[in-house]
This record gives structure tokens, sequence and C-alpha cells, in this order.
């Protein structure tokens, strides 16, 4: 017997997936063949904007190997609705958010570089491929509309009719004649312009899809990648109507990474599914790297200006900030709610700041559509906040820290003035374990010893918060959110007595076969080998919300827990029964079930298998069987928080950077499995040193041509990019959810850019530098300040 | 088409190919090994690591006529009578891997590297990973299972 202390709640179990993972036995997506299949291949436009006049396939139709051709006229003739976003955002004056059509295929306009044009089936995919350089697309090109800070300009080219000046919404949040009093009133009033760059998300796993069709049963199975196959399913029956919901089955088996990427329900599983009942076979695709950087929806692209209000001792009075967001061309499933309610509710950062006003416009772009990346919208909102207070203290002469702390929220629940309620946290906690980790005192010195090596060195702080959970439903749904945000849980008690969870949440790396389990182990007090965690399967799990917002552990989780909670009331029941006992009397723990004050007690797996013998029940009390299913609705966001601490140095006749120390200080309330948790913040810092030092989705201002398509052009980060980075938590519980869990997805990425780019200005002496701070723009910052220190 | 022969984990194979056919295509698509992934089409990535007579090679960069008669590992035949190798004891004891696409690659390649530089500090392994994309784990834990199977193998 396996010793279960070992395996529960809080210890760092190693993963039950790993093995066949690293034995190449995982099943992915491409990985799976069905009987029959053909591939697809899609035919994309090379053009930003581009008018539709004829599209000629006969020639691809005759090549070998092809059985059919699609276009966006056989998708219209066939009635298929467009693909959607689920959130409506309401602009200023109350108008919904200005939403052009998201055909399937393009119809008779493509809108960026990437765009489906043509799905071409055939019986290899290298047949499909050489066929869709036969079909001819009579192009009339149009001028794209590339510039963010120009797009809503009179003049610029139209992304839809139905969007004038290719503005979505001009939205706003907080309140604007306190925040202009606050400013009126200020001492000091510190102002910042901010690129948030473009990033394509690059999970390694790229997009794919097997669609199929029973011709017998009339029932189509979707095989594809997927963080939410549940909230796919839905959309795909309800909105696109491909088919019914009850005969439509998306599988989501192994998932290689998503990072919000395949949240999104794009056009090549759509087409794939639909076009596999036309030619009567399975019909697989998988993206090429290039696809997946031309056409998975892109992440943050934001330009801002900010001000904020000091008063004479530095406590800052308000803060008013004005974004422009890029949607791109389309609208993806989430893109609305990513630059507003994931955005501004989180502008107030870890600190009491009386009034804030925000206003957001959201525009169309000839360019990819831009949707949720790990983060969304938080990760713009901290790098705001971070960026301004730490300008802020060094304008205002204060020790960064100090600034901060000045002005942290301290009491709670706190109420912002951008909707959302801190329920519980300890900021100056996490900012001291940080300083401590990274021995901030000893930082002068080494400043002073790289100096004397011609090296600039300099230290930047981030103390974030963001809110995760996303949920609750009723909040959400108030803020334009098409669906609830709960979860579902599942737990089925087999006559052995081991034990299958099915959940709604979905596994892309986060390890919840294991979590999951250890938080089953440490209930039941049966050990993991025994669990087993489904999920992934429409046909398996009744409905799940799936996985994003890191909401699995805090959300997720506590639908296990409620299920758990009925399965122990059920077999409690079922124990008093055999034991001739009130069920008052009974106690469960550590796997056994014993009346109280009595050394009558029964196992778990004896109570199991009793509830399928269901020998003398008495029928009208107890019902054969020990299976309960619930759903979890959260009572608020939860939210992460805590101070990351960045040291780097640079070498000023080259530029180059490296980051010479990392800490990172989280709470993230109580955590399952700390291994697992560390890896995901570790994983978090890497996308954000990507973000602020090396990653930048670049469009062509003219031609709006993706200039970064490759890993050859898009600067991943590598391993040599990297530190080792050194880690602590601190921990407030959760109130809001059972297990007291805050999530920790997404932390790392939202919280470490601005600590980079902080201590980039400071090793520079320097306001500001703009992401990705490459060497060479590193390098051109200390020519450009050089000529001004000489003339001080 | 033509018939492309060699040893794939211990075993003799042989299928029908078209000419322009990756090695990567055909271990997965013709011997059915899907251990080894595609996760770019410009041969930066990784994913695709097997070893060709001993050496870690980017299965996408090589035709498959290429590997006639070759010996070929890939990730399914790197354990050993039911026994895993030390690197892939590795990746698990320190959570090297999360979703676990890049995982057949770097572990071909860290295998290679510990070969062929059985002294191995922290920078040697990060510098040396340069051709391994991970979007998962921050490296931090990759660089931890590598230096700790590289000790264990020593």
């Amino acid at each position: 017997m396996s010793d279960l202390s070992e395996q529960g709640v809080g210890k760092p179990v190693r993963r039950k997936e790993d093995f066949r993972f690293i034995t190449g036995n995982g099943h992915y997506t491409d990985d799976i063949s069905r009987p029959h299949q053909t591939h697809g291949y899609f035919l994309r436009s090379p053009h930003a904007h581009a008018k539709i006049r004829k599209i000629d396939t006969r020639a691809a139709l005759a090549a070998p190997g092809v059985i059919a051709i699609f276009t966006g006229k056989d998708i219209a003739a066939d009635k298929l609705g467009g693909l959607i976003c689920g959130w409506t955002v309401h602009s200023k004056d109350g108008s919904a958010m200005k939403v052009g059509p998201h055909p399937v295929l393009a119809l008779d306009t493509v809108r960026y570089v990437g765009d489906h044009v043509a799905l071409v089936v055939a019986e290899t995919h290298e047949e499909a491929k050489s066929a869709a350089e036969l079909i001819e697309v009579d192009y009339e090109e149009l001028p794209a509309c590339v510039s963010l800070a120009d797009c809503e300009k009179p003049g610029a080219p139209q992304v839809h009719p139905e969007a004038p000046r290719n503005t979505c919404f001009e939205w706003e949040l907080g309140n604007k004649a306190e925040t202009e009093a606050a400013f009126a009133k200020a001492a000091k009033v510190v102002k910042l312009d901010l690129v948030n760059n473009r990033l394509i998300p690059n999970a390694m796993e790229p997009r794919a899809a097997i669609g199929e069709y029973d011709k017998g049963t009339g029932g189509y199975t979707l095989h594809t990648t997927s963080q939410n196959p549940h909230v796919a399913r839905l959309v795909l029956s309800a909105f696109v109507g491909v088919a019914p919901e009850h005969k439509l089955r998306v599988i989501a088996p192994d998932v290689g990474g998503g990072f919000g990427s395949k949240i999104f329900i794009y056009a090549e599983e759509t087409a794939c599914v639909w076009a596999a009942a036309k030619v009567g076979r399975p019909i697989k695709w998988t993206a090429e790297r290039s696809e997946s950087f031309m056409s998975d929806a892109h992440g943050r692209d934001h330009l801002s200006h900010a001000e904020l209000a000091l008063d004479a001792n530095s406590k800052i009075l308000g803060l008013r900030v004005k974004t422009i967001a890029n949607l791109g061309a389309y609208l993806s499933t989430f893109s609305a709610a990513v630059p507003t309610y994931l955005y501004g509710t989180l502008l107030s950062g870890q600190y009491d700041i009386p009034a804030i006003y925000v206003e957001v416009d959201g525009v169309y772009t000839h360019t990819a559509p831009v949707d949720a990346y790990r983060g969304a919208g938080r990760p713009e909102a901290t790098f705001l906040i971070e960026r301004i207070v730490e300008t802020a203290a060094r304008e205002t002469g204060l020790d960064p820290a100090e600034f901060r702390r000045r002005n942290f929220v301290r009491a709670f629940p706190h109420q912002t003035p951008v909707i959302m309620n801190y329920d519980a946290g300890n900021y100056d906690a996490s900012l001291d374990k940080a300083m401590e980790i990274a021995d901030v005192k000893g930082f002068a010195a080494r400043k002073a010893e790289a100096a004397r090596r011609g090296k600039l060195r300099g230290l930047g702080y981030s103390t974030y918060i963001e809110a995760c959970g996303i949920a609750p439903s009723a909040a959400v749904g108030s803020l334009g959110a098409g669906v609830g945000l709960w979860e579902s849980a599942e737990v089925r008690v087999n006559p052995t007595g081991n034990v299958e969870v099915l959940t709604g949440s979905h596994s892309h790396g986060q390890g919840h076969e294991t979590t999951f389990a250890q938080l089953v182990s440490s209930r039941l007090g049966i050990p993991i080998d025994q669990i087993e965690i489904v999920h992934g399967d429409t046909d398996k799990v009744q409905f799940g919300m799936g996985t994003y917002g890191s909401r699995s552990g805090a959300v997720g989780m506590s639908a296990i827990v409620k299920a758990l909670d009925k399965v122990e009331a059920k077999a409690k029941k079922i124990a008093a029964h055999l034991m001739e006992a009130a069920v008052e009397d009974i106690v469960f723990q550590e796997g056994r079930f014993t009346v109280q004050g009595t050394d009558k007690s029964l196992a778990w797996a004896e109570v199991s298998l009793a509830a399928y013998t269901a020998h003398g029940f008495p029928s009208n009390e107890i019902e054969p069987g020990l299976k309960e299913g619930a759903f979890y609705d959260p009572t608020n966001f939860t939210f992460p928080a805590g101070c990351h601490i960045c040291e780097v140095e640079i070498d000023p006749e080259t530029g180059v950077l490296e980051i010479a120390n990392f800490v990172a200080v989280d709470d993230f309330g109580t955590i399952i499995n700390p291994m697992i948790v560390e890896g995901q913040v570790h994983g978090g810092i890497a996308q954000g040193v990507g973000q602020a030092l090396l990653e930048l989705g670049v469009y062509d201002g003219e031609s709006g041509q993706l200039v970064t398509g490759s890993f050859m052009d898009y600067c991943m980060p590598r391993a040599d990019n990297v530190p080792s980075f050194r880690l602590g938590f601190t921990k407030t519980e959760c109130p809001s959810n059972p297990l007291g869990m805050k999530g920790c997805g997404e932390a790392g990425a939202i919280a470490s850019p601005p600590a980079i780019i902080n201590a980039i200005t400071d090793a520079l002496g320097i306001r500001d530098i703009e992401m990705p701070a490459t060497p060479a723009r590193i390098w051109k910052a200390i020519q450009s300040s050089r000529p001004r220190a000489a003339a001080e | 088409m033509t018939v492309v022969s060699m040893t794939v984990n211990g075993k003799s194979v042989s299928a029908d190919v078209e000419a322009r056919t990756l090695l990567v295509h055909y271990i997965r698509e013709a011997l059915g090994l899907t251990g080894t992934h595609v996760g770019c089409d410009t041969s930066q990535c990784g994913a695709c690591v097997v070893h060709v007579n001993g050496r870690a090679v980017k299965s996408c960069a090589m035709l498959a006529g290429q590997a006639e008669g070759a010996e070929v590992v890939t990730v399914e035949g790197l354990a050993k009578d039911g026994e895993l190798h030390p690197v892939q004891k590795a990746f698990r004891e320190h959570h090297g891997l999360q979703c676990g696409f890049c995982t057949p690659g770097m572990i071909m390649t860290a295998v290679d590297l510990i070969r062929r530089k059985p002294q191995l500090d922290e920078q040697t392994v990060r510098e040396e990973l340069e051709g391994n994309i991970c979007r998962c784990t921050g490296y931090h834990n990759i660089v931890k299972a590598i230096l700790a199977a590289s000790e264990e193998m020593r």
C-alpha cells in the first residue's frame, strides 16, 4: 500500500501523466488517424485586404487525389452561421459593440493575411497542398489598415462597413467626474505613454482537427486541440449550426499547450467537421507552424496613455487611462472581454486608489484576430500600473518599494473603483519576502561592482494583482458574457472502490490528472493510482466550461469538492445501514467509516461494494450505486498577488542584457502540488521574459504582410535567454472557495514584464523603453541618453 | 515511390514512400511511431529530434531516403526492457515537462548532449538547448533534469 500521506494535498507528487509523454505514448490530435481519413488543406489569403472577384477551382479539382474543394459560397449555401464573439461589450453611449460578420470561409472579402479562402480535401496532405496552389483566385487588392495609432483616423481603410472608423466599441469604466476632481487637486501628475506589444502564442503543438460524420446515426465527431471542448460543441451547434448539440461529440485529447490560443472556435475545425459530412469520410487538418503564426489568435497589442495623480505625500489620488486595443480583422471568441473587463478592472493594482477612469477603444485592423493570451488583459493592466507607479516613485524621489507601501491596500475586503472587490491579501508580506530573496540590500554593492566592470546594473519591481477563477456566472453575465462560468464535476465510485472523476476542466500541461487526484486521495483515503481523472470528451463529461483564466483549481476543483461532499454523505448512509448505526454517528476518516465511540468500522472498498450489491437496502431510503455530480459557481473572482523583482546587467557597448536574478514571490492561497505550481510560475515568467525582451508580432505597415511568420523571425525564448528563477510563496487563503485556492497559471506572465522593464530603465537611467527591449533598442536608448547625460 | 529501409528502435523496417518524404513523416506516418513530433516547419523547434547512428538529428531536416540503412532511435526506443532511461526518469522526477509536446525532442537531445559532454554545467546545458523550444516550462526544470541525469549517468 502506498504511503497516502505523501500523495495528498500539499505534496510535490510526481505527475501521473508523465509516463506517457516521456515514452512517446501521448495521444495528441495529429497522432490520431481515423479509418479512411482524408486530409484538408486551407488556401489562405495572401493579401491583408482584397475583394474576391472569382474563385476558379477547376484545375485544382482535376489534380491527383483531390476529393472536394469548398469555398465560402458552399458554406453560405448550406446556411451555416459565422464564427461568434461570446461576450458583448457596450460603448459609453450604451450601444452594443459593432460586429463585422466572420464567415468560416471568406465570402467576398479577405481581411487579413491568412484569412481562409478555400478548403481542399484530398487523399494525402501533400496532394491537398499541391492542389491548393492550382486554385485561381481573382483578387482586387485594397489598401490595408494596419497601424493601431491611425486606424480610427478619417481616411483609414475600413475593415467592416458595420464599424465606422474601425471602432468596434468605445468602452469606459470608473468614475470620470471623481477622477477629474482628483487630478484637479493633485500635487503632482505623472504621465506615461505605453505600448503593449503584439504577441503570437505559439503553443508547441500546432492546432489540429479531425472532423467525421456517421451516416448511420447522423452523429458528428470532432477531435480538436481545444482548452474547452464543451464550449466548442455549444458554439458549433447553437451558433454555427454544424449539428445539433446531442449529435456532436467533441474530443480534446492530449493537447500540447494552449495559453489561451486553444480556447477559441476557429474556422479550420468548423470547416473540417462540416465538410466531413459532405465528403462522407473523416477530414484531418494539422496546422503547419506558418499557419499558426498567421491564424492563431494573437495577444496583447495595446497603445495606452496613462496619468497618475499624487498628493504631496506620494499617495495616489487618481488614475486615468486611455487605451486603443487591437482586435484584429474579426472578433474572436472572447476578444471583446479581454481589453475591457479583464483589463480595466485590474487597473487599481495592489493600491488604494480612490478614483479611476479608463476608456478603451476596441478597433479593427487588417491583421489576425487578437484574443486572450496567457493573462489576457491582466498583463496589460499590470504593465501599465507597475510602470507608472515605478516612474512616479523615481520622479518623487522615493524608493520604489516605499512608494508602493504608501499606497498598498491593507484592509480587506477592498472595493476598487473598477468593479473588483479584493477579498484577501497581504501585499507587504510578498514584497518583504521578495526583497529578502533578491537581496535588495546588497544591490548597491552589486551595481558598483558591475560598474567597475563597465556594466550597467538595474533593479525593477512589480507588485501585481490579478483576478482569476473567471467566475461568478451572475457577475460575468451582467458584464456581457454569453455563458456562465461555473464548473462541473462527477465522482463515480466503482464497486471495487476505485474512482473516476469527470471534470469540465481540461488539462493541456497543467497536470490536472495529478493534482485533482491528490485532492480526491486526501479526501477519500485511497491512493492516487486508484483515481482516474477523465476530461476532454463531451460524450463522457456532461458539460464543462474548460480551462483558462487560472480557473481549474479554484473553480474546477471546488466542483469536485462539492461532488465529494455528496459522495461522502451517501456513503455514510450506506455505512450506517450496514453497521446498524445512526448516520450522525458515522465518522469517515482516512478511508474508513467508523461508528463513533465503538470499534465498529468498514473500509472504503467495503462500502463501495455494498453500494452496488445493495443487499437489504431500505429501498425508500437508499438508492443503489455511488455516483454524484455537482456544479460549482464561485461567489467572487480570486485575487492572486505577489511581487516579482528582476535584476539585470547590461553591456553598454552592445546593449546585450543578462537577467542576473529573477525572484518571484506569489500568494496563490492553498497550493495542492508545489512542484506543479512552481512549474507554472517558471513557464509564465519565461513568457513574460519573451514579451519584455524578445517577442513581437510585426505586420508590414503598408502591405499588412506578416513579417514575423516563423520561428526564424519571431524570437521565442530559448533556454539561454532565461536564468534559473528563485521562487517564494506567501499565503492568504481565498475566502470565496472551499479550498482557499487562487490560481497560479498566469501570474508569471502577468507580473514579470514590468519588473524587467523597470530594471532596464533603472539600469540605463531612462524613463521608458518599448517592449521588446532588444539589444538594438537598448543600445539605441543608451546612445540617445548619452549626450543628455554629458550635457547635465 | 521509393522503398526506404532502416533499423528503427532495433527493428528492421521498410516502407514505400514518396522520394520527398521527410524522416519525421516516415517515422510518424509510415511506421506509426507518433512519439516524435512536428512543431514547426523551419527546423527550429526540435520537437522531432531522433538519433540517427547515435547522433541527435532533427528528423524534419532530413529525407527518409538519407537514413537508408541507418540505425534510428526514437523516444519510443529509449527505455530498455521496461526500464526508463535515466534522462526520462529525470524529466519526471524534476518536472521537466508540462504539455509533453516538446518532451520527446528534449529528451533525445539531452541523451545525445550527455553522451557528448559528460561534464555538464548549467550554462552549457542552456546553450546546447538552443535548438529545442519549450513554451511551458521556462526551461528551469528541463535544465535541472538534464544536470541531474548527467550526474546520475557519470
